[in-house]
């Protein structure tokens, strides 16, 4: 379909594709005949969704309710400490079965009608399935187990849980490719441990964030404390490798070298501003955790998942699609189990850069909402997404947007437009 | 330092310090801490659980700086700005010239197209000292906000 006009498979859509990966028409951030077959085709679809990570739910019994696209989910563990998950909603009446952001139980019961529910989402008990005093009650041939909220595979992977309503979905470390598994392997060497969680709620389409996650073009671009930090410039070394798929990514930044660089102020660029110094540069302190001069990199998790190691700053953040023009993203920061009491003293005050109030993050959280507002009227109208070429390959140099196309090959395959 | 007068001193001391942000001198912001101090901004929830990470976090007085200057010179975020309503606070133990004290509040945002939103409520917990000069200063303030959800970005300090 690569290379054609084609006609979107989305019903009532009458908008067309444009040719190659380089365009990117804005409909797909406004229709809801879109939105809503995201959901099937896409969460709902051969992908591996981040559901929560193991150490939320160390013990049996032990839940956290999460969200797969829009879907409100239910990940407990069992008690046989294996990881079971499926949606938050009552076979019965359709209300949603666990009302808590997380805690522990021996089984779950509805609010609404008292219909209860096993740690595996197993339908065992009817309130008065038997009438009262010999009158009303279900029919006698009712059955249990025919009915019952969808449940999900799930799979663990470096302390990452994980679920999918897709029983063709590979293995997640197939589904993740060896240079990504790689990559996650790398940052989540040793158990962590949550220092905080916080919700960003987005004006903008989901993909739109994926868009800017992926999008190394950007970062030292709009982030002015990046580059003036040498948190991370283009002209440092590093690069962004992509999974074959296209799915997902991993950019890096490596430390940078020492000699005066002026590529930014050589091209006029707002973003290098030398006066700018901070009075407490302890925030800039960065220990090389991992031995291999990375100081940066950020992964993504086709469809909505983020790891993210800035500096000695680690963070989960997952995307949670609110309707077309809206999402909530859930940062969860975390720390290694055995940090020292410096080393999480560190991480707390880089937590500064990230996060809805983080001096390199701050911007990608209204970025969004511009395209969003800015492309109103403009469903067929198209973004250019031409750096770096139009492939969507592994390159050695941040200044492309391959990983962005990446994305949108592999959400056209599974959208089939 | 004890009864009206103190409760006088800290709600004189909060309404400064609203005043400060929602007038936009977020110079003067970082005069109402110690040099050394904690300024966080965090949730009821992360406080509950012991999680110690905050979506602002400063242990010194210069970090309250560099948060300005950050502001001023390189975050990008539409204009917006605050509206403090702080609470009567009330005040907790007195021990070694430090004061335990707290304090509802409320912040409005108003983005420049005109809109409103209550963008945070939650309470100030806070542990105030003397200064050298006698001025009484934060030594720790914890901004514990009622909901998880930060709207879209948290650019100006609460």
């Amino acid at each position: 379909m690569d290379g054609t006009s084609v006609q979107p498979a989305l019903g009532g859509a009458t908008h067309v594709w444009p040719p190659g990966l380089t365009r990117v028409p804005f409909w797909v951030y406004q229709e809801r005949d879109v939105a809503r077959q995201e959901q099937t085709r896409i969460f709902q679809g051969a992908v591996w969704n981040f559901l929560c990570l193991e150490v939320d739910i160390p013990n049996a019994g032990d839940f956290r309710t999460t969200f797969v696209g829009e879907m409100p989910v239910v990940v407990v563990r069992g008690d046989n400490g294996v990881v079971h998950a499926f949606e938050n909603r009552c076979a019965h009446r359709g209300a949603l079965i666990c009302l808590e952001d997380s805690g522990s139980a021996k089984d779950f019961a509805c609010v609404y009608h008292a219909w209860r529910y096993d740690l595996c989402g197993n339908l065992v008990s009817v309130a008065f399935r038997h009438g009262v005093n010999g009158q009303g009650g279900m029919a006698k041939d009712f059955d249990m187990a025919a009915i019952g909220p969808r449940k999900l595979r799930t799979t663990t992977f470096c302390g990452l849980v994980f679920g999918t309503l897709s029983e063709a979905t590979p293995p997640i470390e197939e589904y993740l490719g060896e240079a990504i598994v790689g990559r996650v392997r790398r940052v989540l060497k040793k158990p962590v441990e949550v220092i905080g969680r916080f919700v960003q709620p987005l004006p903008n389409n989901w993909k739109l964030y994926m868009e800017n996650v992926k999008d190394t073009y950007h970062a030292s671009l709009l982030h002015l404390f990046f580059a003036t930090f040498r948190i991370t410039r283009l002209s440092q070394g590093g690069g962004v490798l992509v999974s074959e798929s296209g799915a997902h990514h991993a950019s890096t930044t490596l430390a940078p070298a020492q000699a005066a660089d002026t590529t930014y102020r050589d091209a006029g660029l707002r973003s290098d501003n030398e006066s700018f110094r901070l009075a407490d540069p302890g925030l800039l302190e960065i220990r090389d955790e991992w031995g291999d001069g990375i100081q940066l990199q950020i992964l993504s998790v086709f469809p909505g998942f983020i790891l993210q190691q800035i500096h000695n700053c680690l963070a989960v953040r997952q995307i949670v699609p609110r309707g077309v023009d809206a999402m909530d993203l859930h940062w969860t920061y975390l720390g290694f189990a055995d940090d020292t009491q410096d080393m999480r003293a560190l991480r707390l005050k880089q937590s500064n850069l990230v996060g809805p109030a983080g001096f390199v993050s701050m911007e990608d959280g209204c970025v969004g909402g511009f395209v969003q507002r800015g492309t109103a009227t403009a469903e067929d109208e198209e973004s250019v997404v031409e750096m770096g070429g139009s492939g969507a390959e592994t390159q050695t140099t941040r200044a492309t947007e391959a990983a962005v196309r990446g994305f949108w090959k592999e959400w056209r395959r599974l959208m089939e437009v | 330092m004890t009864g009206p007068e103190t409760l006088f001193r800290l709600a004189t001391l909060n309404t400064a310090y609203a005043a400060c942000i929602d007038a936009d001198r977020l110079e003067d912001w970082p005069g109402f801490f110690h040099e050394r101090c904690l300024y966080k901004i965090t949730t009821a929830d992360n406080h509950r659980r012991g999680y110690a990470a905050g979506v602002v976090y400063a242990d010194s007085r210069a970090m309250l700086h560099d948060r300005v200057s950050a502001l001023r010179q390189a975050n990008i975020y539409e204009r917006q700005n605050y509206r403090h309503i702080v609470g009567m606070p009330s005040v907790g133990a007195e021990k070694d010239g430090e004061i335990s004290a707290e304090a509802p509040f409320l912040v409005v945002r108003t983005m420049r197209d005109g809109r409103m939103d209550l963008f945070a409520a939650g309470v100030y917990v806070d542990r105030l000292r003397e200064d050298t000069d006698g001025v009484l200063r934060f030594a720790e303030r914890l901004v514990i906000c009622d909901s998880s959800r930060f709207d879209t970005l948290l650019a100006i300090p609460l």
